[in-house]
């Protein structure tokens, strides 16, 4: 049997040990997702790239592809629960895009317009989330975090650094600093960090770069994320 | 024989905790506000100065809430309306009003009008005319049900047009790439 297998009917190709969601970004199939990123490891905790394969419910970011599997996608009763996880990450935090400084390149956004998602349906927890604005080059804004781990996981396996770390559990669980002072002045981070560009969403900020780039030329003005399937497409690193 | 006249639809708006921004987009759709007047006619807002919301069809809001008189004003509107929609971020989840959510109340109103300059320092305003402030903004689903909502800070003109219009001819709204926008 030859290396492929169908979203939605689609034929995709794979190589061997790449993820479903690897070979469909490469094929040019969207598949919506949140914590994965095409340098890093694939996390599996947004939920939000579940599909069905064969019937059953898995996360396509960390499930081999292997041949002649039949996977559902795009499909009603799929898309709704995608934007239920949506509207549950939009009411647990305070994301209110329109004084946010990633509006147009936040990735939580852009998913929420592709998949339409026109009320946060659940009510609001408003949770008080203190910002860290001691680093003098980068804030930290809380409000925003969703918990996908991408600065955690950069700084520990890309800087060697490990600033940040998560901490409490279930509803409590929240991102910290690691520092005795909590601060992210008291660290070794630095804006060059890979941690510092891998934020999905407007929690890692450069200072005094807010609304540089103005609206109808931001990353996802134009086209819809599930028009840039381009941007995710793995990264083949030398020698791997 | 003349064609029967078509009833014209019944359209309330109000804007509760807002900044009539999303009034203001809606009077963006400019000429277009004629052809709409042929399919609908508006009851209480402010384009009419009506003071209270009459049997209508369709209710707009713009606005969350923030305060006790913002909750009669949306019950009053959600029981005369058939299709209520939520218009613009403050009605959808709050927006700006509720970015003040993690303060307290009292220390708000302390520092706008004791101890921060600028203000004049009459103390607290406590005129029972007044409505009392709540201690957290609410989107309004959160109060009444709502039909419909259409996100943007403010949606743009286009966006109104084409939400009014599905929904005018019977159609589900849907906002395709570049209208649906949450700033």
């Amino acid at each position: 049997m030859s290396n492929t297998f169908t979203v939605d009917g689609q034929e995709v190709p794979f190589e061997p040990g790449q993820t479903v969601l690897q070979a469909a970004l490469t094929a040019d199939v969207f598949i919506p997702h949140l914590c994965y990123h095409p340098e890093f490891r694939p996390h599996g905790s947004c939920k939000l790239c579940t599909v069905e394969v064969n019937g059953r419910p898995a996360t396509s970011c960390t499930l081999p592809a292997a041949a002649g599997m039949e996977i559902e996608s795009n499909t009603a009763e799929i898309m709704a629960k995608r934007r239920m996880l949506l509207q549950m990450l939009l009411v647990e935090g305070n994301h209110f895009c329109p004084s946010c400084e990633k509006s147009g390149s936040c990735k939580l956004q852009a998913l929420c317009y592709a998949l339409g998602v026109m009320s946060p349906h659940f009510d609001q927890f408003y949770p008080d989330r203190p910002v860290d604005a001691s680093h003098p080059e980068m804030l930290l804004d809380f409000n925003r975090c969703i918990l996908c781990e991408l600065c955690i996981r950069a700084s520990a396996e890309v800087d060697q650094k490990n600033v940040f770390a998560l901490s409490g559990r279930g509803i409590t669980k929240h991102l910290i600093v690691n520092a005795e002072s909590g601060r992210l002045a008291d660290t070794n981070f630095a804006p060059s960090d890979k941690a510092a560009q891998v934020c999905p969403v407007g929690v890692i900020l450069r200072k005094r770069r807010g609304f540089a780039v103005p609206i109808g030329s931001r990353p996802y003005d134009a086209q819809p994320i599930s028009d840039q399937a381009e941007r995710f497409k793995p990264v083949v690193k030398e020698g791997s | 024989m003349d064609a029967p006249v078509k009833k014209k639809l019944r359209v309330a708006t109000t804007s509760l905790a807002g900044c009539f921004g999303c009034h203001m987009s809606f009077l963006d759709i400019d000429e277009r506000i004629l052809p709409l007047l042929e399919l609908i006619e508006f009851d209480r807002s402010p384009l009419t100065d009506i003071k209270h919301c009459g049997p209508c069809d369709i209710g707009i809001i713009e606005g969350g809430i923030c305060n006790a008189e913002n909750v009669h004003v949306l019950r009053e509107f959600r029981h005369q309306c058939k299709i209520l929609i939520a218009i613009g971020a403050c009605a959808v989840n709050g927006g700006l009003p509720a970015q003040r959510n993690h303060l307290d109340l009292r220390d708000i109103l302390e520092e706008v009008y004791h101890t921060d300059p600028g203000v004049a320092r009459g103390g607290i305003p406590n005129d029972p005319e007044l409505p009392l402030p709540l201690d957290k903004v609410h989107p309004i689903h959160e109060v009444v049900k709502v039909d419909y909502f259409l996100p943007g800070c403010p949606p743009s003109a286009d966006a109104i047009w084409k939400f009014l219009t599905d929904l005018i001819a019977g159609r589900t709204p849907v906002m395709g790439h570049g209208l649906l926008q949450y700033d």
